[in-house]
């Protein structure tokens, strides 16, 4: 760790917390300050300290908006205090939604893989394929995400698979337009050396193109896992979800228990957190490898 | 009394022209360009910007088409003649691939041709010794100087059994000091492996020090003005560059450029 790391990097972002932190309790008061009265005013409690008032409206059960510690100690609890298998334990949402977010991520990035060789390699395709692409993400998930779970549904394909298709979906675009992009970044110069040594289209593919395209791909591998994640947890919204980030957050928001909404909603943070640092680390690796200069 | 065999015609053009189509019309690149390599030539193609240098190496190379006239590069097409592997190219710019090491750079014609590993090694060792790289391998392109980088990507020319090479103002870009050295080690390196140099430069002395012909090019049509057989010994040391015989050649050089109109237009 370098010398100046602390001032220059933690700092900054600790001094945000604690604002984002202090500006979310001040929040909290003040949204639930009504109820609070009213439940107050019911359970004749007529005169009480501030403090005393204060400390209840951050202590409701269902508030309208709960408090930092609430919050942290709802997603302890269900995250290291409870079986993994059980029901309650976040660990247990969070794996049903990362299995299917990386079967998706997996099949969007050898989709995207694919449609951008084609494209990159057959000039018919480069015309046709690519509008079609583009307009289908135009399409918003939310449309489609409830047609895929429910058609599947119809032919006894429930689970993990049409919530993967929708994360591939959503994934595989980032990753054929930063690959189309990447496979053509070789610059005419590499381009022309590799014609004065008579090499094949194979040849050149392998060892000019696909080098060349790797950190375009892990570019755009970040934001397809990023993608992915989401369109899981949307995936799981529609119906018949019985477990995965997307159901905590159902659940949450019918039952009105907006501390374990909020719990989830720091799951799927975390998760997508992780993630992106994952596949950031792998891309870190593979440039070292591949006589990356060090920053 | 002579043993050699009969020098033989590496690279002939005969009215040879080129005209690029562009959206502001016709760029007359290259036109009547007669010429002849003989094997065993150094040739250094001299000419201020614009003229048809690149071009012309580039046809000789198949990397541009000719659209008027003949050439021949080894007796053949220049597609024939690339597609048989008959040459190696030295760009202007080092144009190394940045995720391979220096010898895996070297490797990389080696890998496209199909040599055996074994020949690989031993012929990546051989050139990186031939251009002064030995234990530099390992780099990558980014840890080498300019110059340096240069020079493995003569070395990665030389990897093959292409008895042409063809360098475009592969020192263009290096200072006068490290250029001088390289020129020295160039001629070196031709006079052992007895290839036939095509050789493009902005510069007279470096034509002259360099080359057993000299070609005079000049631009708007590019074609050759004048070709100046040297009369220098094979073996130059760089003080040559101060005998009169050697001036009297740079004069000349320089009286054909300005014939051809060259400087005054610019
Ligand atoms: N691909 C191309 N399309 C159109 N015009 C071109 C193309 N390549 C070269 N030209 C034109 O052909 C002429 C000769 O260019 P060329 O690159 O051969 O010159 P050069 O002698 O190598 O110059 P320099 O010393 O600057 O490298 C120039 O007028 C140039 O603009
Ligand atoms: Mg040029």
């Amino acid at each position: 760790m370098k010398p100046d790391t602390l001032t220059q990097r933690i700092l900054p972002v600790v001094t945000i917390l604690l604002v984002i932190v202090a500006v979310w309790y001040v929040a909290a008061v003040f949204m639930n300050a009504p109820f609070q009265r009213d439940l107050d005013r019911r359970a004749n409690i007529a005169t009480s300290k501030p403090v005393d008032f204060i400390e209840r409206t951050l202590s409701q059960p269902k508030p309208v908006l709960p408090a930092p510690h609430q919050v942290v100690s709802n997603v302890f609890e269900n995250t290291f205090l409870r079986r993994v298998t059980s029901n309650r334990s976040l660990v247990y949402h969070a794996w049903v939604t990362l299995s299917s977010t990386v079967a998706g991520f997996t099949f969007g990035t050898v989709l995207g893989i694919l449609i951008a060789v084609g494209i990159v390699h057959v000039k018919a395709l480069d015309r046709s394929l690519m509008p079609w692409i583009i307009a289908s993400q135009t399409v918003p998930i939310l449309a489609i995400a409830p047609m895929v779970i429910v058609v599947l549904a119809a032919v006894n394909i429930t689970g993990l698979i049409p919530k993967a298709l929708i994360s591939t979906y959503l994934s595989f675009f980032p990753v054929a337009v930063g690959m189309v992009k990447g496979l053509r970044s070789p610059e005419l110069i590499q381009l022309d050396l590799m014609r004065t040594y008579h090499a094949s289209a194979a040849q050149t593919f392998w060892k000019l193109r696909v080098p060349a395209s790797i950190p375009f791909l892990f570019t755009s591998m970040k934001v397809a896992i990023a993608a992915s994640l989401v369109g899981a947890i949307v995936g799981e919204m529609p119906t018949g979800a019985v477990a995965g980030i997307g159901r905590k957050l159902l659940d949450g928001s019918y039952y009105s228990q907006t501390i374990d909404l909020f719990a989830a909603l720091i799951a799927a943070s975390v998760l997508a957190a992780a993630l992106v640092t994952i596949v950031g680390l792998a891309a870190k690796i593979v440039d070292r490898a591949m006589g990356g200069r060090p920053a | 009394m002579s043993l050699s065999p009969p020098p033989f015609s590496v690279v002939s053009a005969r009215k040879l022209g080129l005209t690029f189509e562009t959206n502001d019309g016709p760029v007359h690149a290259l036109s009547n360009v007669d010429l002849e390599v003989r094997k065993g030539d150094f040739v250094s193609f001299i000419g201020p910007s614009g003229c048809g240098k690149t071009t012309f190496l580039r046809v000789i190379a198949d990397l541009e088409k000719a659209t008027a006239g003949e050439i021949t590069v080894n007796g053949m097409t220049p597609e024939e003649a690339r597609k048989s592997r008959s040459y190696g190219y030295v760009f202007q710019a080092p144009a190394l691939y940045p995720w391979r090491t220096i010898e895996k750079n070297i490797a990389l014609p080696l890998e496209i041709m199909g040599y055996s590993a074994a020949e690989r090694r031993s012929r990546i060792e051989r050139t990186l010794d031939l251009v002064n790289l030995s234990g530099f391998g390992k780099k990558y392109p980014w840890q080498l100087s300019g110059g340096m980088q240069q020079r493995a990507s003569i070395a990665r020319a030389l990897a093959f059994d292409a008895d042409l090479l063809l360098m475009d103002e592969p020192f263009g870009a290096l200072d006068e000091i490290v250029r001088d050295h390289l020129n020295e080690q160039l001629l070196k390196l031709w006079a052992r492996t007895e290839k036939t140099i095509c050789f493009v430069t902005h510069s007279i002395p470096e034509a002259v020090y360099l080359s057993t012909k000299i070609v005079v090019m000049s631009p708007r049509p590019g074609r050759v003005t004048d070709v100046i057989e040297s009369t220098l010994p094979a073996e130059r040391p760089l003080e040559i560059r101060e005998t009169p015989e050697f001036l009297e050649i740079a004069q000349r050089v320089r009286e054909g450029l300005r014939a051809g109109h060259s400087y005054e237009e610019q």
